[in-house]
C-alpha cells in the first residue's frame, strides 16, 4: 500500500462526497443523471481506496460493493466489516452495491465469496483509509499517533479533536491498495461490531412494505411488458395474429426473430395481451425422454476428461480387493424456483442503455448486453436492485435482456416482469448429474481403493450463460456452456491408499445449464458421502469412526467439527443399519461431512429421519449441524443462512425434480414443481465454531452440500436400503425396499 | 374505462381501470403504488400477494376487482403498520429476524395476522398448518414460526 495521503478536491458537480450523500438519500430517480455524471470521476479499480469508500463532510461513509445482497443479509455484514475497521458506528455507513458506474467489479456474487473475498477487499480499503486519517490527524493536531483515540468518527488526542469529515470530507483518499501487501487490520480482540448479531438493515422495510425490490422499481413513462416464449424450447415463430389482441387497449406486439412480447402502458393489459395473443410456432421435440434421462446422460459424448485426483494405482488395487462395492448415483434437474419471478427495467436514451436488474453480476451483464446490441460497454450502465432470493444464475439477466430489447424496439423505458411459467420454464437449470463409484476393502475392512466417475456438462467458453432474448431474436451471444465450478469436491477428504476421481465433461446437457446453490459440490458430496457410508456399512464400522479413521489427523479443524457433532447430536455409536425395528415407521440417523472444495469451510451434519415403510414417505424431523467458516461476521446472519441452506436442500432432496416432455418443461408452476412447506420443515440444532483470528470463509453454500447424503445415510440406517437417486420420492423408497426384500 | 372505488388502508380511493376483472393485486401495486403485496405466481399458489379483505387473508393475484363490494375494507402490509409503528406481527418478524430475501414475507405476515386474530394462542403445529399454503424458497420457515409464536405471546 502507498500510505502517502494526498487528499484531492473533487469537483462537486462532477462527483464529490456531497454528491454521494445526495445520491444515497434523495429519491432514486432524481439522482440517476447526477450519478451518471459522477461516474467518470469515481475510481473503480480494485487497487484504489476511493473505489470502495468515500467519506463526506458530515462524516458519513459510503461503501461501494460490487458484491450484492441476494437476500442473505450480506449488506449488513459488509457494513459491519467497514464500520469495524473505520471505527464508525453502523448508522454512519451507507452502502451502494452492484452499480457498474459506481461500484468496483469484485466478480459475480457467487461461490460463497461475498464475505471471504468481497468483504476482505472492503476491510482492506477501510483499514487503509483509517490509517491515513489517523496519520493526518496526528499532523493536524500535532499529537503522536499512538496517543490518538477514535470514537464515532472523531479522532481525539491531547485535549484536541478532529472529525473524519473535517479531514477528508468530499475529497479523494488517493491511496493505492496492493493485495500482495495487505494493510494491517484490527486485532479481533478489539472488535466491537464484527462478530455481533447486528440486526439486518433491510428487515424493517421488508416487514412493512417500504423496501423497494426490483419488482417495485418504476421509471416515468415506462411501458409494461410480458414475454411470450415458444411452446417448444427451440420452436421457430411462424406467424403472429396481431388482431387477436386488438380488444386490449394500448397493447402492442413486439416481434424480433423468435422473440415475442406484448407491451402496454398498463401492466394488466400486457398480461392479458400475452395470454390472448395467437401465434403459430414450428414443432420441435429435441429433448430426451425423461424416463431415460440418465441413459441419455451416459450416452452423451464426452468433450474431455478431468482427473481431479489420482493417488496410487486404483486398477491394480481394485483387482486385488477382498470385497468390492460399486454403485451409481443420480441427481435430478432443478430449477432455482425464486418466489418472485425475474424482473428488469431498461431504458435507451441518447444511444446509452441503462438497465436496472437483480443480476448477481451487473458488471458481466453489462458486457453481455454490449455484445448483444453491438454497442460499446461504456455506453451501458447496469444498476442492481435486490429481487426475490437468488441462489445462482437464474432468470434476472434474461429479463434484463428482454427489457433492453423491448426498450430499443419501442423507444421507451420498459419493465419486463416474467410470469411464474416463464420463470419455471426458462430460467437456466441445475444440470442432471450421474456418478459411478467403485471401491474395494481388504479382508480386515480397510479401504484399499476408491474410484469415481462424474458425468457432468463441460464448461465451454466461459461463464456467460446465453441470454434468452439474444438466442430467440438471433442477436450476437457467446455459445457458452456454463454450469459453474461443478468439478469441485469430486475429490475426497479421505486418505485411502489408492484414489482416482474423474469428471467426464459432457458436450451437452438437455437444458441450458447454470449454477444453483452449491453447484456440483452438492451433487459430488452427495455421491461421495453416501458411498463412504456404504463402505462403512460394508466394513461393519460406525460411520463416524470410519470417517475419522481416514481423515487427515493434522487437519484439526475438520476433526473438531466431527467431534463436536458427536456431542451435539448425542451420536448413537454403532454400525448401520440399526435393525430390529417393527411397525410401519422406522427411524434412523445419518452423518455427512464436507471440507468445502477441500480448502475451506468445514461442515458436519447429522440427519434424523422417519421412514414410513408402507407409504415410502420420508420425514426429517431434525438436523444437527456443526459449522466452521473461520471468523464469523454476524452470528445470527450466519444461522439464518445455514437454516436456509438446510431447509432448501431438504426440499431439493426429497421433492424436487424438473419434469419435461420431448418439447419443453412441464413443471411450470408450484403444483407441478412443489417445494417443502411448513409442516415438513426440520428442527435445526446448531453449533457454530467461531475463530475470530482466522480469515472469514464462505457460508452461503457449504452446508447445503451435506444434506442429500445425510438423509440417504439416515434412511439406510432406518431401513437397510440405500437411496441413490435424488429426489427420494415415496415411489423410489418403496421400489428400493421391494428390491431389498 | 371505468372508475372503481375502493377502501384501502382506511382511505377511500378511486382508480381508473379498463377491465373490471383485473385482479386486485395490480390495482394495489400499479394504480396505488403499494409495495407490500407482491406478485409471485398469479395462481394463488404461493401467497406472496396476500392482503386482508374485511379481516380475511385473501390472494389478491386472483381476486377480480369486480368481486370487491362497496364498503369492503382492503388492508395491505403498509396498512398493518409502519417501520416506526409496526403491527405486533411485524414487530415479531423484525425481532426474530424472520426474513431472508423477504419476498414471501408480506404473505407470511398478512396470513399470520389474520390467523392470530382468530386464534390467539396457537400451538406450533397450528401455526405450521395455518402457513402450509404459503411458500418460502429461502428456507426461513423456522424463524417465521418463531416470529408468529412470539407475536401470539406479545
Amino acid at each position: 500500500m502507498n500510505t502517502h495521503f494526498k487528499p484531492t478536491r473533487r469537483n462537486i458537480l462532477k462527483g464529490g462526497g456531497a454528491l454521494v450523500v445526495s445520491f444515497s438519500f434523495a429519491p432514486q430517480m432524481a439522482n440517476v443523471a447526477l450519478a451518471q455524471a459522477a461516474g467518470s470521476a469515481k475510481p473503480l479499480t480494485l487497487t484504489e481506496v476511493d473505489s470502495f469508500l468515500a467519506i463526506d463532510a458530515k462524516g458519513m461513509c459510503t461503501v461501494y460493493s460490487g458484491k450484492v445482497d441476494l437476500g442473505t443479509g450480506t449488506d449488513t455484514a459488509l457494513r459491519q466489516m467497514a464500520a469495524e475497521e473505520l471505527d464508525l458506528p453502523l448508522r454512519r455507513i451507507n452502502l451502494i452495491t452492484g452499480d457498474t458506474t459506481l461500484t468496483p467489479d469484485q466478480g459475480t456474487t457467487w461461490g460463497s465469496l461475498t464475505i471471504q473475498s468481497g468483504g476482505i477487499q472492503i476491510r482492506q480499503a477501510s483499514a487503509a483509509a483509517r490509517a491515513a486519517l489517523m496519520e493526518e490527524a496526528a499532523k493536524r493536531l500535532n499529537v503522536e499517533k499512538a496517543e490518538l483515540t477514535v470514537a464515532d468518527g472523531v479522532i481525539s488526542g491531547g485535549s484536541k479533536r478532529v472529525t473524519y469529515g473535517e479531514l477528508i470530507g468530499g475529497r479523494n483518499f488517493s491511496i493505492k491498495l496492493d493485495p500482495k501487501q495487505p494493510v494491517p487490520t484490527k486485532d479481533p480482540k478489539t472488535f466491537k461490531v464484527v462478530g455481533k448479531s447486528v440486526p439486518r438493515v433491510d428487515i424493517p422495510g421488508k416487514a412493512t412494505g417500504t423496501f423497494t425490490y426490483m419488482q417495485d422499481f418504476r421509471v416515468p413513462g415506462m411501458l409494461h411488458a410480458r414475454v411470450v416464449r415458444p411452446p417448444a424450447m427451440e420452436a421457430k415463430l411462424e406467424s403472429v395474429d396481431e388482431a387477436s389482441i386488438k380488444g386490449i387497449r394500448g397493447a402492442k406486439v413486439v416481434r424480433q426473430g423468435n422473440f415475442l412480447a406484448v407491451v402496454a402502458a398498463n401492466e394488466w393489459a400486457a398480461i392479458k395481451g400475452a395470454q390472448q395473443l395467437k401465434a403459430t410456432w414450428s414443432k420441435w421435440a429435441g429433448l430426451p425422454e425423461q424416463s431415460k434421462l440418465y441413459e441419455h446422460v451416459r450416452a452423451t459424448k464426452v468433450a474431455k476428461d478431468e482427473v481431479t485426483s489420482n493417488v496410487g494405482n486404483t486398477t491394480e488395487a481394485l483387482g486385488q480387493g477382498a470385497k468390492k462395492l460399486n454403485a451409481t448415483y443420480d441427481f435430478a434437474i432443478h430449477t432455482h424456483g425464486s418466489i418472485g419471478p425475474s424482473c428488469a427495467v431498461a431504458e435507451f436514451k441518447d444511444g446509452k442503455l441503462t438497465c436496472w436488474s437483480a443480476s448477481q453480476a451487473t458488471h458481466n451483464l453489462r458486457k453481455q448486453l454490449a455484445q448483444m446490441f453491438a454497442m460499446p460497454v461504456d455506453n451501458i450502465r447496469c444498476i442492481y436492485h435486490e429481487g426475490a432470493g437468488c441462489y445462482g444464475r437464474n432468470g434476472h439477466e434474461d429479463a434484463a435482456a428482454d427489457a433492453a430489447l423491448l426498450a430499443k424496439a419501442t423507444g421507451k423505458p420498459v419493465r419486463v416482469q416474467w410470469s411464474r411459467a416463464d420463470e419455471h420454464g426458462w430460467d437456466p437449470k441445475g444440470p442432471p448429474t450421474l456418478i459411478d463409484l467403485r471401491a474395494s476393502l481388504d479382508g480386515t475392512g480397510n479401504v484399499t481403493a476408491w474410484e469415481s466417475e462424474f458425468f457432468i456438462p463441460q464448461s465451454a467458453g466461459g461463464f456467460n450463460v446465453p441470454l434468452v432474448a439474444a438466442t430467440l431474436a438471433e442477436m450476437p451471444y457467446d455459445r457458452h456452456i456454463a454450469p459453474g465450478n461443478i468439478i469441485r469436491n469430486s475429490d475426497i477428504p479421505y486418505k485411502f491408499a489408492n484414489i482416482k476421481t474423474v469428471c467426464h465433461r459432457l458436450e451437452s446437457t438437455p437444458f441450458t445449464p447454470s449454477w444453483i446453490r452449491t453447484p456440483g459440490r452438492m451433487q459430488n458430496t452427495y455421491a461421495n458421502e453416501c458411498f463412504t457410508d456404504e463402505l462403512a456399512a460394508a466394513a461393519g464400522v460406525d460411520p463416524i469412526d470410519f470417517r475419522l479413521k481416514y481423515l487427515d489427523t493434522a487437519d484439526r479443524r475438520g476433526i473438531e467439527v466431527i467431534e463436536r457433532l458427536v456431542s451435539l447430536a448425542k451420536w448413537d455409536k454403532r454400525s448401520s443399519p440399526k435393525g430390529g425395528q417393527s411397525g410401519d415407521i422406522v427411524k434412523g440417523r445419518g452423518v455427512s461431512y464436507v471440507k468445502y472444495e477441500l480448502v475451506r469451510t468445514y461442515v458436519g451434519v447429522v440427519a434424523e429421519v422417519e421412514v414410513n415403510r408402507s407409504t415410502g414417505a420420508i420425514k426429517v424431523p431434525k438436523f444437527y449441524i456443526v459449522h466452521d467458516c473461520g471468523q464469523i461476521i454476524n452470528p445470527d446472519g450466519l444461522k439464518n443462512q445455514l437454516e436456509g441452506n438446510i431447509i432448501q436442500t431438504v426440499s431439493r432432496t426429497l421433492i424436487e425434480e424438473l419434469k419435461f416432455d420431448r418439447s419443453t418443461v412441464t413443471s411450470l408452476d408450484w403444483a407441478s414443481y412443489p417445494i417443502l412447506t411448513f409442516p415438513d420443515v426440520p428442527e435445526i440444532i446448531m453449533d457454530l465454531i467461531d475463530r475470530p483470528t482466522m480469515p472469514p470463509w464462505g457460508a452461503g453454500e457449504p452446508s447445503a452440500a451435506v444434506v442429500p447424503s445425510a438423509i440417504s445415510n439416515a434412511v439406510f440406517d432406518a431401513t437397510g436400503v440405500r437411496l441413490r437417486s435424488v429426489p427420494y420420492t415415496p415411489e423410489k423408497v418403496k421400489a428400493a425396499m421391494r428390491g431389498a426384500a | 374505462m371505468a372508475t372503481k372505488s375502493l377502501n384501502v388502508n382506511g382511505k377511500r380511493v378511486s382508480i381508473t381501470i379498463d377491465d373490471p376483472d383485473m385482479p386486485l393485486l395490480y390495482a394495489l401495486r400499479d394504480n396505488l403504488a403499494l409495495k407490500g403485496p407482491r406478485f409471485g405466481c398469479g395462481l394463488a399458489q404461493c401467497g406472496a400477494c396476500t392482503v386482508h379483505v374485511d379481516g380475511t387473508a385473501v390472494r389478491s393475484c386472483v381476486m377480480p376487482l369486480s368481486s370487491i363490494k362497496p364498503g369492503q375494507k382492503v388492508v395491505t402490509l403498509e396498512g398493518l403498520g409502519t417501520p416506526q409503528k409496526p403491527h405486533p406481527v411485524q414487530r415479531a418478524f423484525i425481532e426474530e429476524q424472520a426474513v431472508q430475501c423477504g419476498y414471501c414475507i408480506n404473505g407470511m405476515i398478512m396470513e399470520s395476522a389474520a390467523f392470530l386474530a382468530k386464534n390467539r394462542k396457537p400451538t406450533e403445529t397450528q401455526i405450521k398448518q395455518a402457513l402450509a399454503n404459503n411458500l418460502c424458497r429461502c428456507g426461513t420457515h423456522a424463524r417465521i414460526v418463531r416470529a408468529v409464536k412470539r407475536a401470539s405471546t406479545a
